[in-house]
């Protein structure tokens, strides 16, 4: 059997899978930070709140980690429309998505404010810190440094998981390279090239967040 | 709306729907765990070939590495894609589910070796050294000192991933698999409320992902006080 | 030539230097004890010598026979020769005490397994640990381990004991039951090689004492000498002041 790859139709194409590119990464930006405002919400309610406001959480952490986010936007964009809502693909994406989002990171979050420790609080307290220097110099650097690693591999995650979109109908990255593939038909090199795209795509954000987590939080995160 | 569920309800939950989507949870399982246990062993393998530091290895741990790193940072849907026209091909006549099992495999030995890799690393460098002292050979270094040791930090982690991959099969349904996702959109085209159908498919990956996540946490404490 | 024969040796840890030019000779059934400050290369020699850290220069002999640190062969009959006790411990935590001691015989110089463990028994008995044979080193104190390994160190009949800052990690009331077990393996006569701080206890059990410092010998002598009368200004402000604040 003889095959011989062919990649330069799907060269020609890179830059229309670059744009793609940009809205797989703005799915996921926007992803994230919808789901950061759920998360922190999500992790007070669980270390602070009221009993039904921990049970509300907990609930809608155990539901949303334990299914998979393709159904649950199958769900949003089919079911929704009965009751009179009709969704945008993208938006029913990213809706799912910062949902999802939202219950990892209420996870992470909570696990960052349960790692800070009383004797460290007490200690500030003793040095006579006052309650807004405790959270800048104890608190918070103590959150950054535990979530860090966990919140950028989260991010990589929610860009590889951005790709269900195509599903749908939305002309991200795979979308994009599904649609070149039907008409090339150098399907296998197409989405060679697609996997490429995203691995340094990933290797970058993750490169970036390390960066930031060294300069910002002192993090000793590996770059590569 | 809600009439429409009590109404459709009885018909949904009759007995044909049930086979189907017991059969359709049965090939979502399959897959998972054909994928993971595959992808332990595989996993395992990788993990040891890159503590050994044999300088003939050398090219086999860049290998592995490369792959490593790579497979987990394409999406589940591309690898799908790949597996998909790189083995039609190769052995035509292979069914969905097999070239999606493979496809799990491949994702899961590269997260699994991370998993398995950190769980090796995680025995102090002081009791190999101890095993090095005493001539132990790498072999025995592995299986007597390391991997006894390493089981409590790698079974947390692997059961975590395990529900990842559960809810990355879902996937598969795009190639037409007929798993879980795909009943439910087979169900939700045969005129069933799509809050009826999908809802019941979600349910149905909760019972298969709950009690693993669980497991996961109670191993994670269990093994951690000890 | 002597037993073990250190000439010249240099290693290096990273960039740094942390052995240079070091020269060293043990005859059989002597004591050389290693002295001087944390990071002068005491332990780094140790460490070298069972092949470890691998030097950068200079010969090491071993019974009149070279040893090529490079070479996996000599490695296993260097290390089938000369065992080493670690700061700390260093137990395999997933075995039991007498699994520890008798495992290297019985998987790696493949001796009956009955034999090995009664081997490992008389071992354990002599360091005082016979009624431990079934205990988890995490069950155990720093000395009862550090004590479980000199035997597991012994059981494969080393003809060269390396102790390594052996009760450095104790607490104090520990640190007498391990000396006590190396006075006695003294007596039998086993070549020992000896990093410590108790001086007290290196006066008394060694035959030769040297002084290193930054990574060299400053000096070498008996330890009457040494501790009474040193000739190296080094070897005078160290042993003085360590001395006058025991530690």
């Amino acid at each position: 059997m003889e095959y011989t790859f062919q990649f330069a139709a799907v060269f020609r194409e890179l830059p229309y899978l670059l744009g793609g590119a940009a809205l797989t990464l703005g799915i996921a930006f926007t992803s994230f930070w919808g789901g950061a405002v759920i998360g922190v919400l999500g992790a007070v309610a669980k270390v602070n709140g009221k009993r039904v406001a921990r049970r509300i959480a907990s609930a809608y952490v155990v539901f949303f980690t334990n299914t998979p986010a393709l159904v649950q936007i199958f769900l949003l964009y089919y079911a929704l429309p009965d009751v009179g809502i009709l969704l945008d693909p993208l938006v029913a994406v990213v809706v799912g998505l910062t949902l999802n989002s939202g219950a990892y990171l209420t996870e992470i979050l909570r696990a960052g404010v349960i790692s800070v420790r009383r004797s460290e609080i007490e200690a500030a307290t003793a040095l006579n810190m006052s309650r807004f220097q405790i959270l800048l110099y104890v608190i918070l650097p103590h959150i950054a440094k535990t979530i860090y690693a966990p919140l950028s591999n989260f991010f990589v995650w929610l860009v590889l998981g951005s790709s269900l979109a195509a599903l749908f109908g939305v002309e991200e990255l795979t979308g994009r390279a599904i649609n070149i593939s039907t008409e090339n038909l150098r399907s296998i090199e197409t989405f060679l090239v697609v996997a490429v795209i995203y691995a340094l795509l990933t290797l970058i954000a993750s490169a970036t967040l390390a960066l930031v987590g060294r300069w910002a939080f002192r993090v000793d995160a590996k770059v590569l | 709306m809600f009439e429409r569920l009590v109404q459709e309800a009885p018909q949904f939950f009759g007995y044909h729907n049930l086979v189907f989507i017991g059969q359709a949870m049965g090939r979502t399982l399959w897959m998972t765990l054909i994928g993971c246990g595959v992808g332990f062993v595989c996993g395992l393998f990788i993990a040891i070939i890159r503590q050994t530091q044999t300088r003939i290895l050398m090219p086999v741990r860049l290998l592995v590495i490369v792959y490593v790193e790579f497979f987990r940072r394409i999406p589940f849907l591309v690898i799908l894609f790949i597996v998909l026209f790189a083995i039609e091909p190769l052995i035509p006549g292979t069914s969905l589910l097999g070239i999606a099992t493979v496809s799990v495999c491949l994702l899961s030995t590269a997260f699994l070796s991370e998993v398995i890799r950190s769980g090796l690393e995680s025995v102090p460098r002081q009791q190999i050294e101890g095993a090095a002292t005493l001539n132990f050979s790498f072999i025995q270094m592995m299986s007597m000192v390391i991997l006894p040791q390493s089981w409590r930090v790698i079974l947390p982690p692997a059961a975590a991933f395990i529900v990842m991959f559960i809810k990355d099969t879902s996937l598969a349904s795009q190639l037409g698999v007929i798993e879980l996702t795909f009943a439910g959109k087979m169900l939700v085209n045969r005129g069933f409320s799509p809050i009826l159908g999908f809802g019941a498919i979600l349910l149905c990956y909760f019972m298969l992902s709950y009690p693993l996540s669980r497991f996961a946490a109670y191993l994670e404490k269990r093994l951690e006080s000890s | 030539m002597s037993h073990l024969e250190i000439r010249n040796v240099s290693s290096v840890y990273g960039k740094q230097r942390v052995l240079q030019d070091v020269s060293l000779s043990a005859d059989k059934g002597e004591v050389v004890s290693l002295i001087g400050p944390s990071g002068s290369g005491k332990s780094t020699l140790l460490r070298v010598l069972i092949g470890l850290t691998p030097p950068i220069d200079g010969e090491i002999h071993i019974a009149g026979e070279r040893v090529d640190y490079s070479s996996r062969r000599h490695l296993r009959r260097l290390r089938n020769r000369m065992a080493i006790v670690f700061q700390q411990y260093n137990l395999f935590q997933n075995m039991s005490v007498l699994r520890n001691v008798a495992i290297a015989p019985i998987k790696i110089k493949k001796r009956p397994r009955r034999e090995a463990e009664e081997h490992a028994r008389s071992l354990l008995k002599k360091v005082g640990m016979e009624d431990k044979q079934d205990a988890y080193p995490d069950q155990l104190s720093g000395g009862q381990q550090q004590r479980v390994a000199i035997a597991r160190a012994l059981a494969t009949n080393p003809e060269l004991l390396l102790l390594d800052e052996v009760t450095s990690a104790l607490d104090p009331e520990r640190v007498n039951e391990v000396l006590d077990t190396i006075r006695l393996l003294r007596r039998e006569g086993i070549t020992m090689l000896i990093v410590s701080h108790e001086m007290a206890f290196v006066r008394e059990v060694s035959t030769k004492v040297a002084m290193m410092d930054s990574g060299r010998i400053v000096e070498i002598g008996t330890p009457d000498q040494i501790f009474a009368a040193p000739r190296e200004n080094r070897t005078r402000e160290f042993v003085s002041k360590i001395l006058s604040h025991p530690k």
